[in-house]
């Protein structure tokens, strides 16, 4: 029996009534009653010292209510922002994790840097009186380039971090590797690097804070992805106020892509300005603010070597890694380009041995963290332009390449040389089926007809493999991180049979509200319309972990159906009561609860409503329908499969085309395909916009950025991007109830490496992201 | 100050503002239709388009004086009598939304792009879209939606 | 946004007569008003022509269009006097910006912001065209003086520009792929007087690339132009594209416009 609107179906989303309508509620579209606003004078260079501030001027323009700098949230014994994941570097010692003031104190790190607050009854006057504060800066040559910033005698930006260093990280079998190198029959080598992105989720970050003095309560409104992490950092190590005191409220959020993970200075600052000036304070950045601001995500240089036997069999993988971390360690930046990097570069291939060694460093740039992906689109990247090169050197078609190196269906579960346990997969089923899709074989005649018109035509594969669902405690714990990565649930019958879900989930354009009624739906036969989905409010919902890493249906989905096992538990107690048969013999399904072998039955809706009158009812049992749950996951979960794209290049100007992409996705049991399409859709246009158009540039003398703005920041529009053709295969994720393993990711992590290896098979020589038009240009006319 | 009248959404709305006034403030801010949003400082993203004497027109880049007089339609006022316009429904219909934020720049501006090509190619429904950046969909359902209202408008 | 006051005359003269040292002309506001929201310009008053009739519109006599300068993008690209005249015209029009700007932008507005890398002037190069302003009637190359300049006197105003019908013409743009303004873009025109290609995006003002006039009116065919290059010093280059490139794309999208000038 299946259920209307139950899991696997395209059920159209709950929440787009209101989007559609213009009656969203997005954090800008929120105010209070005397509200202030909030504008932050930013650093216009990328490295300084603060010799002195001058406030005077500025604190008697019109308007002003006040104006706040470092030395004020210092005195006021307010913390520094943190990184909450401690990475040990190879000679055992911890990061460096430099002090990371809200607003600066001593020196500003880079361009936008956070220099003071200012409060005025308008936001027109709050600029109009950050132009009168006199900042005294003793300007110092900055560093913006990683690999500048990692050699002797580069400007130093910390005290705290010689050299520039935040680790020298190392991961897998030096030896071993060492020793497949010595015997391998073939060594190929790729040179790659990875370009900084500004994650650019359209509604840009904003923040209202409120203090009531009566209650000493302060509550937050922010563009969170995960406002229970933030308000945990904000009491425990900030000290803006204990948790029992501060409400986090993340509403309609307007995507975040990462970018909204983490504890800002701007967020953090206006909620504590609130309580110093007693008054509803409002910031909302701009999109120039957003450019300089929000984390930036990738930027790695790469070099890497893969070692082959005479069979074109894989022997050994050795990988080098620089890293930039920005001007400051942000919130989950240690992670990125260790434990969720190092651990993927197996990729979907039986590797005997891999090494893998990561520099981090400072650079006088915007702090780098998680972006769409985080640490596995480089992974990805690297495996797989690697793979390409490698099937070249040996005069190997890619595909087969690959085919000869998978893993193999029936050899779960497999234990990579990088601690991961991959559970489920068929890859060689992902490769065939978007071979198909995009009529591979027939590849060699496109590519003649395109040359006859004076085109030249490439095609590229990406067989991509990510860790989600992040993620067991006990492991990441064991590997620094500061937090467990369980979720939390709640489901909450109403006296007239309708629920509420209240889950520790953030939904920022996943269809949260949508995808978890179905479950509800499905499992306890409520019809759709009469679930509520609550997320994104502290006082409301239990603690909750938030989302990112593709991990909100796989362990929040996984803890709502903790909840519902409960009830169908309870509810059978009662269904047996109310019946008069014993609770062994009530059976269930989609909210039926009958008595075996007889016609005897009762709906979920029945049930609930005697639980809440319950007049007649088992005398053991507590009245009341409502369960929660938290569920911490047994192990990450495998997304993995095959993209493969085609262009067609104009040699004239370099432009590329993207005449074709097939994409074949694992992503285990889907519960709404509409949706899952749609994330790959977005995914892959953003894994497009890196190889194709975006990259953050800093100037390398002045440290200016010059993407400041979508002027300049090339965003993927409409016209640049082609209809995606998208199929999935299923095998299930054994580690989680629902047998889900997450598709939020998957698009940007294998799209990059797909796109590049078809301009790489067009071109017949390497370039590195983004591939614009003059470098393609260029490429064509070298030698 | 300035006085200035228009009709926004059918009904006459009169205020007095600055000068320096945005149309899209005097939308958000003193008629508190925020479903108008503001996703750019340089008239790039289309957030906030809105249609002004029925031309679609990024209303961070006019100010409410110039919009004196005229007809001003919002998100808010393309469902009539409570029925959702044809291109709203279709976006619905087609998941051309996911966080939702692009959206009311988005459907504003194709139903301008469906009245000037009522029966629009996939490629000029991209060419025509050139104004408004979405982050989230990648544009794949944005472009069903509106073939798929086009279809529904008579096209 | 700095304060600024806001005026709204009904006729040229009386714009003219408002405006101070301090203050701007308002034409669409595409460029203007982006520009003082960045508090990257300031103004004392703006002097808002959307309210002069006189200046809206296009008229074709047999010989030449005619537009006036608060003609909207949109209206010189639907135009069926303009397709039918310069079908070149109305397609460069309907390339400017995206579909809001230029239901907002006017032609006077774009050509005396004189953008390095806007459409217009090219087509007003490349045509041929003459600018009349309040004061006078000048030659388009006369118009155009330098990045961001023009021949225009503070109290000057552009009131319409007319354009001789050629007997062909075609526009190319290459454009920046972040910003969609031209990256390049070459107008080709053949008319009574000769070929003109006019060079918009490329340099730091719109400019003739006379080598390519010199082939194109022995023989007007893409191939005449094969093997013109343009020197790539003096071009612009930035972070979307070096000189040479430039110096590329001026040869590729002139021959794109010979081939599709009709």
């Amino acid at each position: 029996m299946s259920v209307e609107n139950g899991i696997g179906a395209s059920v159209r989303r709950k929440e787009d009534q209101r989007f559609i309508t213009g009656n969203g509620h997005y954090l800008d579209d929120i105010n209070r009653v005397g509200q202030a606003y909030g504008y932050f004078l930013r650093s216009p260079y990328a490295f300084a010292k603060i010799k002195n501030i001058d406030l005077s001027a500025a604190k008697a323009a019109p308007g002003v209510v006040d104006i706040f700098t470092g030395a004020d949230m210092v005195a006021d014994g307010i913390g520094g922002l943190i990184c909450g994941w401690g990475i040990t570097s190879k000679d055992g010692s911890p990061h460096n994790a430099p002090p990371h003031n809200s607003l600066a104190v001593d020196a500003v790190r880079h361009v936008g840097d956070q220099v003071a607050f200012v409060i005025a009854e308008s936001l027109q006057q709050a600029k109009d009186a950050a132009e009168l504060i006199e900042v005294d800066y003793e300007v110092l040559t900055p560093v913006t380039n990683i690999s500048k910033a990692l050699d002797s005698g580069a400007p130093q930006i910390h005290d705290e971090a010689p050299g520039n260093l935040c680790y020298d990280w190392e991961l897998g079998d030096k030896a071993a590797v060492d020793a497949a190198f010595a015997n391998a029959a073939h060594v190929s080598k790729i040179d790659v690097v990875n370009n900084r992105l500004s994650p650019n989720p359209m509604e840009p970050r904003a923040a209202l804070g409120e203090y009531d003095a009566g209650s000493g309560e302060l509550t937050l409104h922010t563009t969170s992805q995960n406002p229970h992490v933030a308000r945990l950092i904000m009491s425990a190590f900030l000290g803006i106020a204990p948790e029992n005191k501060l409400r986090v409220i993340a509403p309609d959020v307007g995507g975040g892509f990462g970018s909204k993970i983490f504890v800002y200075a701007e967020e953090t600052t206006t909620i504590w300005a609130a309580r110093k000036i007693n008054r509803p304070v409002k910031w909302t950045a701009d999109r120039s603010e957003a450019f300089l601001t929000d984390a930036h995500g990738r930027d790695h240089v790469t070099h890497a070597e893969l070692a082959t036997d005479s069979d074109g069999k894989i022997l050994a993988f050795r990988v080098s890694t620089q890293a930039n971390m920005g001007a400051y360690l942000s919130t989950f930046a240690s992670a990125v380009p260790t434990y969720l990097y190092g651990t993927l570069l197996s990729g979907q291939y039986k590797i005997p041995s891999i090494y893998c060694e990561v520099q981090a460093g400072f650079t006088n740039t915007t702090p780098v963290d998680a972006y769409r992906g985080a640490g596995r689109p480089e992974a990805t990247y690297v495996v797989e332009r690697m793979m390409d090169t490698a099937a070249r050197d040996l005069k190997m078609d890619p595909t087969e390449f690959r085919l000869k190196n998978f893993i193999q269906p029936d050899a779960y579960p497999y234990e990579t040389p990088v601690i991961m346990t991959y559970d489920s997969g068929d890859y060689p089923l992902a490769m065939n089926m978007a071979k198909d899709m995009i009529d591979y074989n027939g590849f060699a005649a496109r590519k003649a007809q395109s040359e006859a018109n004076g085109k030249i035509r490439g095609i590229g594969v990406a067989a991509y493999i990510e860790a989600c669902g992040i993620a067991p405690s006990a492991a990441v714990g064991s590997l620094g991180a500061g937090v467990g990565l369980w979720e939390s649930a709640e489901v909450r019958f109403n006296p007239t049979g309708s629920v509420t879900v209240f889950t520790g989930s953030h939904s920022h354009g996943q269809g949260h509200e949508t995808t978890f009624a179905q479950i509800i739906s499905d499992k306890l036969g409520v019809p759709i319309e009469s679930v509520e989905v609550v997320h994104g409010d502290t006082s409301k919902v239990p603690f909750g972990m938030g989302t990112y890493g593709s991990r909100s249906l796989a362990v929040g989905g996984s803890a709502i159906v903790k909840a519902i096992d409960k009830i169908v538990e309870k509810s059978k107690k009662i269904a047996a009561h109310l019946m008069e048969a014993s609770v062994e013999d009530i059976e269930h399904e989609h909210g039926v609860f009958s008595v075996a072998g007889t016609d005897k039955k009762l709906t979920m809706g029945e049930i609930a409503f005697a639980a809440y009158v319950p007049h007649n009812y088992p005398a053991d049992l507590e009245p009341g329908m409502a369960e929660n749950a938290f569920y911490d996951p047994l192990n990450f979960t495998f997304p993995a499969g095959t993209h493969i794209a085609e262009v067609e290049i104009d040699p004239a100007t370099g432009v590329v085309d993207i005449v074709d992409w097939a994409a074949a996705d694992d992503f285990g049991n889907i519960i709404n395909p509409m949706i899952v399409e749609g994330q790959v859709h977005g995914g892959v246009a953003q894994g497009i916009g890196q190889a194709l158009l975006e990259g953050v540039v800093y100037d390398d003398e002045s440290g200016q950025l010059l993407t400041g703005s979508y002027m300049d920041y090339c965003m993927p529009r409409a016209d640049d991007l082609p209809s995606f053709r998208i199929a999935t295969t299923n095998t299930p994720c054994p580690s989680n109830p629902l047998g889900v393993k997450g598709c939020g990711e998957a698009g940007a992590i294998a799209a990059p490496a797909a796109l590049m290896n078809a301009i790489v098979n067009a071109l017949g020589k390497d370039i590195d992201m983004p591939a614009t038009p003059e470098k393609v240009w260029r490429a064509i006319n070298s030698n | 100050m300035t006085t200035v009248n228009m009709t926004v959404n059918g009904k006459k709305v009169s205020a007095d503002v600055a000068p320096n006034t945005l149309l899209v403030q005097f939308i958000r801010e003193n008629l508190r239709l925020t479903g108008t949003h503001v996703g750019c400082d340089t008239s790039q993203c289309g957030a906030c388009t809105v249609h002004v004497d029925g031309d679609s027109v990024k209303s961070c880049t006019m100010l409410a004086v110039q919009a004196d007089g005229a007809e001003v339609t919002t998100i808010e006022g393309l469902a009539k009598n409570g029925e959702l316009h044809p291109m709203q429904a279709a976006f619905k219909e087609n998941h051309g939304l996911q966080c939702g934020f692009c959206t009311p720049g988005m459907i504003m501006s194709a139903v301008d792009l469906v009245k000037r090509n009522p029966n629009p190619s996939e490629e000029t429904i991209r060419t025509e879209l050139e104004g408004n950046i979405c982050r989230c969909t990648g544009y794949h359902n944005i472009v069903k939606s509106v073939k798929a209202a086009a279809e529904n408008m008579g096209g | 946004m700095y304060s600024f006051d806001y005026e709204r005359p009904s006729g040229v003269n009386e714009a003219v007569s408002a405006i101070g040292e301090d203050d701007k002309f308002l034409a669409g506001g595409q460029t203007l008003l982006p520009t003082l929201k960045l508090r990257l310009a300031q103004a004392g008053k703006l002097v808002d022509l959307g309210g002069i009739a006189e200046l809206k519109g296009i008229s074709v006599s047999g010989s030449e269009v005619s537009i006036g300068a608060m003609t909207r993008h949109v209206d010189v690209a639907n135009s069926a006097d303009v397709k039918s005249a310069i079908p070149a015209l109305s397609y460069l029009a309907s390339h400017i910006g995206d579909a809001q700007v230029r239901n907002r932008g006017t032609i006077g507005g774009s050509i005396s912001n004189n953008d390095p890398a806007a459409d217009y002037p090219a087509a007003l190069v490349g045509l041929g065209a003459t600018v009349h302003t309040n004061k006078r009637s000048l030659s388009a190359e006369d118009f155009f003086v330098d990045l961001f300049e023009t021949a225009l006197e503070e109290d000057e105003l552009v009131t319409k520009v007319t354009f001789p019908i050629p007997e062909k013409a075609g526009y190319a743009k290459f454009p920046n792929p972040a910003s969609r303004y031209a990256l390049t873009g070459v107008f080709v025109a053949k008319t009574a007087q000769g070929v003109r290609v006019a060079v918009t995006g490329a340099g730091p003002c719109v400019f003739r690339q006379t080598d390519m006039e010199a082939a194109l009116s022995s023989n007007f065919s893409a191939d005449a132009l094969s093997g013109i290059k343009t020197e790539a010093s003096g071009l612009s280059a930035d972070i979307h594209a070096s000189a040479d490139y430039r110096a590329n794309l001026i040869s590729v999208m002139a021959a794109r416009a010979v081939k599709a000038a009709s």
